[in-house]
């Protein structure tokens, strides 16, 4: 059985079918959910789509996470159920708690709109199971808030436990650690910047942000293969 | 609890002090080109005002801290100082 993958639609999401598109063609089944659902339970995992939800009114992520359907997507995480947010959905994961730290503006202040590339620094989260620390990947950034900061604390606590799932290799936006995603302590909810959905087909200039979302499709389908 | 808001409240947030501000560093660097000398130290912020019902002030002032924590800043980066007064009277 196919796994079964909702993607969260926020007012203002503006990926969500590109999350579709990429997920279905790895041979995941998928579904938009409305923000104002309050149920993900029909689902193996979970994606936050990039865009800008509720405008990005007040900072990135701050309005989203009072949509009803984050109180589902955050028991559905506690339960252990594989969430992955991407851009916009990173910074809602992180405003939500459900991440630590947070997005700031990219140093420079530009908005950066370009590929590059990307280190996979674990192998054990729901985005890189099986994917071997040191793999190179050119997946497309999109945004202007990347500027990943946290507490020295949190940074040591996520360089210490392999929390940190892709790092740049040529840092464009100034984040600590050249980190571009993380994830939480059971590897289980994972924020990235980088849009691995706009790199799967071959059109869009690079694959390989396949090797991240069939990690994912793999990491559902066992869910769903237990159910 | 009073229904007519009766204090007036003004929340300014700004990032953490050691929290890069690259806005406020690149507005100081313009300023020597617009000819202004002697001013440094540039940090960029927001300011919210709103109105507050409330029992008294320090009711009033529990309650707006309570949304900066929980949604004005994000605590990670921002901090924020609020300042209340009474309301004039209509």
């Amino acid at each position: 059985m196919s796994a079964r993958i909702g993607v969260v639609v926020f007012p203002g999401s503006n990926c969500e079918y590109d999350a579709v598109e990429a997920v279905t063609t790895l041979g995941a089944e998928a579904d938009l959910i409305w923000h104002g659902d309050r149920s993900v339970d029909r689902f193996d995992a979970v994606i936050l789509p990039g865009g800008f939800a509720h405008g990005d009114y007040l900072r990135p992520g701050a309005i989203a996470r009072f949509s009803p359907v984050m109180e589902a997507v955050e028991e559905f995480a506690r339960a252990g159920g594989a969430v992955v947010g991407i851009c916009n959905g990173f910074q809602v994961l992180t405003e939500a708690h459900l991440l630590p730290g947070a997005l700031q503006k990219n140093r420079g202040l530009t908005f950066l709109c370009q590929t590059v590339e990307l280190e996979v620094a674990n192998s054990d989260s729901i985005l890189t199971r099986g994917v071997e620390i040191g793999t190179r990947l050119r997946v497309p950034i999109n945004h202007f808030e990347g500027n990943y900061t946290c507490d020295p604390a949190t940074l040591e606590e996520l360089e210490g436990n392999g929390r940190i799932v892709v790092r740049y290799v040529d840092n464009p936006n100034g984040s600590v650690g050249d980190i571009a995603g993380i994830s939480n302590e059971a590897g289980n909810v994972v924020g990235l910047m980088p849009h691995p959905e706009r790199a799967v087909d071959p059109l869009s200039g690079s694959t390989d942000g396949a090797v991240l979302l069939r990690a994912l499709v793999e990491s559902a389908r066992r869910v769903t293969s237990r159910n | 609890m009073a229904v007519v808001p009766n204090y007036d409240a003004l929340v300014e947030v700004q990032l953490r002090p050691g929290i890069a501000d690259p806005q406020g560093a690149t507005i100081e660097k313009a300023l020597p080109v617009l000819g202004f000398e002697g001013l440094s130290g540039v940090r960029t912020g927001k300011a919210f005002r709103l109105s507050v019902a409330a029992a008294d002030e320090s009711a009033a002032r529990a309650k707006v801290e309570d949304l900066c924590r929980r949604f004005l800043t994000n605590p990670v980066i921002e901090d924020s100082v609020v300042t209340l007064q009474a309301a004039a009277a209509i």
